[in-house]
């Protein structure tokens, strides 16, 4: 019986890469997303929320409810569970609405 | 310097169809369309076809058996050949917007935004005569203490994730909620591994036995279920039913739940409750019809039987709005059978009055006479699994209702009770609940039924100019449109 | 807290200016029933931006009941709570041009005379005022008098503040008016059964003309759309109410056509509001795109950093106005007991208290706080052009 995912469905994708979440290496496989890449570390959270300063990561994941925003490669707010993961990303977690240094 | 979008049809000769959302529905829709000769776009926001129930790993993924996920995986491999051959003109990385028309009697104009997550640059209008709404369901949430929590996903999210990443969200998860997804979404889970001690149905499946017409006409269901069942035998997870997750325990992530028994009425029943050790909870209500685009265009809905509004059809599946076809879940939930047999049935109806398609009489009548039967299969199973009032009972004063907002149930009651709100609309303007960026898809139900006081809520009612959310470099772009300059 | 079916005054609308009509009502010690067939705020208060503004009326009795309403709001933010988020935050009309420049340093001497503060700003102070504002406009004008509030919450709090003397009936549509053998204003009718009193504001916005003809009086109340875009949340990156020149002339227009100007400013939850298109569409609400380029162009143009913002969504609404853009306020003299206060356009935020003053001043049979002939209600009316003085 499979144990994991990959192997039910007989993945062979190629090599496994590197991208970072807040400074640390994370191991992504090709054809994940942000956040799949970001589940299969461990990671559930990558915002904190704008009022509460709550940690929140995937919750609908499907792009509907933008709960796993994250700050991409100094981009802020973007789905996760949308975005590819692509070598060498910098994945950081986003703070409230992600547009500090806007601020006047 | 304004630029116009670029174009993805010469604006004097628009496509024939625009269908938007590359699911079951979708592709059955183009593929009809085109094989009866129409110039057909598909326009999707995902990278590849098969929309949410197809959903499957990228390419670079390489999986030698994607079916391993899947139900009827033949049917996709079988649409996604066709479509290949068939000349539609497949748009991967599309998110529609808005549909404007310029003219009454003019082209429906797609405006959509490009990319992963249609951050590119790029903003692209598309023209055609007829327009195809194929953008499937999102899933319907109620919120409880504790569902902020990281650990607590969607239980079609939780799906989708396994079958695009191929990773699970955790060891040990409890699925929950109410519907037929639940059992599918842990027949998938234990199967790929995760550890599922129960799911948790808030209604009774012998509800079923009250449609048992719907039942017997539609053994296909029954065969769906039994599949699930045995799956959920072997993997020995408990199906406990009149239940429901009432509280979710941890410190920054999902440590346990609290399951509580529920009277008839949803309402939790007193000293019920025990705990369930776990690290994941996958939770999900059914789902919504995707239908903004249309709402926004003054399209009629309907109350489904589970208090969801959905896009009002004629035979043809046409909606209130002339030129306007939907197809699948937008007109109401009702599953991959369902959605097959109304998207080809919506391109063959187009192709009818595009085209003037004649000698399509015996087809029609065979995919009504299909799409009917599954319809009322749909709304016997929609009603065994409406939300029961008392499912307010387990919200504390402090919990969440709005997550992007992070508005409290105290708050929503407060504006409902003193200040004066009596439906969703009121009570975002005074609250600020569902003016996030998911724009009340995830609060609008439980929003409802606060605002409501009691009552039975309306719908909400899915309104939402911005099908997603549009950069302002996106709106400059659009330009002066084509009355206002001469051509 | 009025019993039965019996108060002092009925206030059709629950809107910001109808809310305004209850509390200042009930201050003067009267029993307010307030109708309204949908919730509170639920028609253009709810679709409005909550401008309080001086910075856009020329010299004239509108302006005059501006400046009245702004000290009126000033003092209700004392008392209100905070939540209405009003903020005293200024105006800053910006001219991209030198024509445009010379053009509003004229509009602002006239407005000077009138009591308005207008402070020039030449063009390389204007950063210090906006740090995001585009370079190369030839200057603006500081209007530290115009302020802002959060329109639906500072109606359901007016409201709330009133207390009991104020009762609410909501989801109840005035079917009919109720006259007595005079004439003279009984009550309303209502789907649920009769309200007596006897006085009967309208302040039912752009639905004020029906609510009129349902007393047997014309009042020509027109709607003109107009769409507002919301971006996603951000820190304060707009400290004033900003906009261009060409505002006021917009503003001011009697043009079926459309008509933007970018009107943009901040607001404390977090996301930008973009304004200001106009056009005479009747209740058409189908999204323009020629209107959301303009206003995006418009507000890019002043804050180019706003190009890569994501506007979440639009809204669409309609402000109730009258031929010559002035506001009925006051009893109506062809029927006895009937008071207007509605046609305030896309200003009545701004002027719903010293427009609910005036009514509560007039049902108590007291001097109104300014003179109210310019906003007479039967000025439309055919036989007011021929009547003599």
């Amino acid at each position: 019986m499979a144990r994991t995912p990959a192997d039910l469905v007989g993945a062979q994708p190629g090599p496994p890469f590197e991208i970072t979440f807040d400074g640390r290496s994370v191991t992504a496989r090709p054809g994940q997303t942000v956040a799949a890449a970001l589940w299969g570390a461990g990671i559930m959270a990558w915002r904190t929320t704008r009022d509460g300063g709550r940690p929140r990561g995937v919750f609908c994941g499907i792009g509907q409810c933008f709960d796993c925003l994250a700050t991409v490669n100094g981009r802020p707010n973007r789905r996760a569970c949308l975005v590819p993961a692509r070598p060498g990303d910098a994945i950081v977690t986003q703070e409230g609405h992600g547009h500090d240094h806007l601020a006047v | 310097m304004t630029t116009s979008p670029s174009e993805l049809s010469d604006p004097s000769d628009p496509y024939d169809l625009a269908v938007v959302g590359a699911g079951p529905a979708g592709l059955a829709g183009a593929v009809a369309a085109a094989e009866r000769g129409l110039r057909v776009v598909l326009l999707e926001a995902a990278a590849h076809t098969g929309g949410q129930y197809y959903r499957h790993p990228a390419p670079a993924a390489r999986a030698a058996r994607p079916e391993a996920l899947h139900h009827g995986w033949p049917v996709y491999a079988d649409l996604s050949r066709r479509l290949a051959g068939s000349g539609v003109r497949h748009c991967p990385g599309h998110h529609v917007w808005s549909v404007t028309k310029d003219a009454p009697d003019g082209p429906w104009s797609a405006h959509c935004l490009t990319g992963d997550d249609g951050c590119d640059e790029r903003p692209v209008r598309v023209r055609a005569r007829a327009l195809l709404l194929a953008t499937g369901a999102y899933e319907r949430q109620l919120p409880f203490p504790g569902w902020t929590l990281p650990g607590v996903v969607g239980a079609g999210g939780a799906q989708a994730m396994l079958k695009s990443g191929l990773v699970l969200p955790g060891r040990r998860i409890v699925v929950a909620g109410s519907g037929p997804l639940l059992l599918a979404v842990a027949s998938s889970l234990a199967t790929a591994g995760a550890h599922v001690p129960a799911v948790i149905e808030a209604a009774g499946y012998l509800g079923y036995a009250r449609h048992p017409r719907a039942l017997v006409t539609n053994p296909w269901k029954a065969a769906e279920a039994l599949v699930h069942g045995t799956a959920l035998l072997r993997h020995r997870v408990r199906m406990v039913t009149r239940s429901a997750v009432t509280e979710v325990h941890g410190t920054g992530r999902v440590e346990a739940v609290t399951v509580a028994r529920l009277d008839r009425d949803w309402r939790p029943v007193q000293g019920s409750g025990r705990r369930i050790a776990c690290d994941v909870l996958a939770v999900g209500h059914g789902l919504v019809p995707q239908i903004e685009l249309a709402t926004a265009l003054g399209c009629a809905t309907r109350r489904t039987a589970d208090g969801t509004a959905a896009l009002v059809l004629d035979g043809l599946q046409e909606t209130s709005v002339r030129g306007l076809w939907a197809a699948g879940e937008t007109g109401g939930a009702g599953g991959v059978q369902l959605a097959l047999a109304e998207g080809e049935l919506a391109g063959i109806s187009v192709a009818v009055r595009v085209r003037g398609k004649r000698g399509e009489g015996r087809r029609i009548r065979e995919l009504r006479r299909r799409r009917d039967r599954l319809r009322a299969f749909a709304d016997a199973m929609s009603a065994v699994h409406a939300p029961g009032p008392g499912w307010q009972r387990w919200l504390t004063d402090d919990t969440d209702v709005c997550r992007c907002e992070e508005v409290t149930a105290a708050r929503i009651r407060e504006a409902a009770d003193e200040l004066g709100a009596r439906d969703v609309r009121t009570v975002k303007l005074l609250t600020r609940a569902g003016m996030g960026w998911c724009q009340g898809r995830m609060c609008g139900t439980a929003v409802a039924c606060l605002a409501a006081r009691g009552g039975t809520p309306e719908p909400p009612a899915e309104r939402r100019p911005f099908a997603v959310p549009v950069p302002l470099s996106a709106l400059t772009a659009l330009g002066e449109p084509d009355d206002d300059v001469p051509r | 807290m009025p019993t039965g079916n019996l108060s002092d005054v009925i206030v059709v609308g629950a809107g910001v200016v109808g809310a305004a009509c209850a509390y200042y009502a009930a201050g003067a010690g009267l029993r307010v029933t307030v109708v309204d067939r949908g919730c509170v705020a639920g028609g253009t208060t709810g679709a409005g931006e909550g401008n309080l503004l001086v910075s856009d009326k020329e010299p004239g009795p509108e302006l005059e009941l501006a400046l009245c309403s702004g000290r009126l709001w000033a003092e209700l933010a004392g008392t209100l709570p905070p939540r209405i988020e009003y903020e005293p935050k200024g105006g800053l009309v910006v001219a991209p041009g030198a024509a445009g420049m010379s053009a509003l340093r004229d509009f602002t001497a006239r407005q000077r005379t009138a009591g308005v503060t207008a402070e020039e700003t030449p063009a390389e102070r204007l950063r210090d005022l906006e740090p995001h504002l585009a370079p190369g406009l030839a200057g603006g004008v500081h209007y530290p008098q115009d302020a802002q509030v959060m329109p639906a919450l500072a109606a359901a709090h007016l409201l709330r503040a009133a207390g009991g003397r104020v009762r609410l009936r909501l989801g109840e549509e005035v079917t009919g008016l109720l006259a007595g053998p005079d004439g003279a204003m009984r009550g309303v009718r209502t789907r649920h059964g009769e309200i007596h009193a006897p006085y009967v504001v309208n302040a039912a916005g752009t639905w004020g003309g029906e609510l009129a003809r349902l007393a047997g009086v014309e009042l020509p109340v027109l709607p003109r759309r107009g769409f507002v875009l919301v971006t996603e949340p951000l820190p304060r990156v707009v400290r004033h109410k900003v906009y261009a020149a060409d505002y006021v002339a917009d503003v001011a227009s009697g043009s079926a056509a459309l008509q933007t100007s970018a009107v943009v400013e901040g607001t404390p939850a977090g996301p930008v509001l973009i304004g200001a298109s106009r056009e005479r569409v009747g209740f058409d609400r189908t999204l323009s795109p020629r209107a959301l380029w303009r206003l995006a162009a418009g507000a890019t143009a002043l804050f180019p950093v706003l190009a890569a913002v994501r506007a979440m969504r639009a809204y669409t609404g309609f402000r109730p106005y009258l031929p010559d853009h002035l506001p009925a306020i006051g009893p109506d003299p062809r029927v006895p007991g009937l008071l207007h206060a509605c046609g305030h356009e896309g200003a009545g935020i701004g002027l719903a208290p010293a427009t609910g003053l005036i009514v509560a001043r007039c049902v108590t049979g007291a001097e109104p706080p300014l003179d109210i002939g310019p906003f007479a209600p039967d000025r439309f009316a055919p036989s007011a052009c021929t009547a003599p003085d």
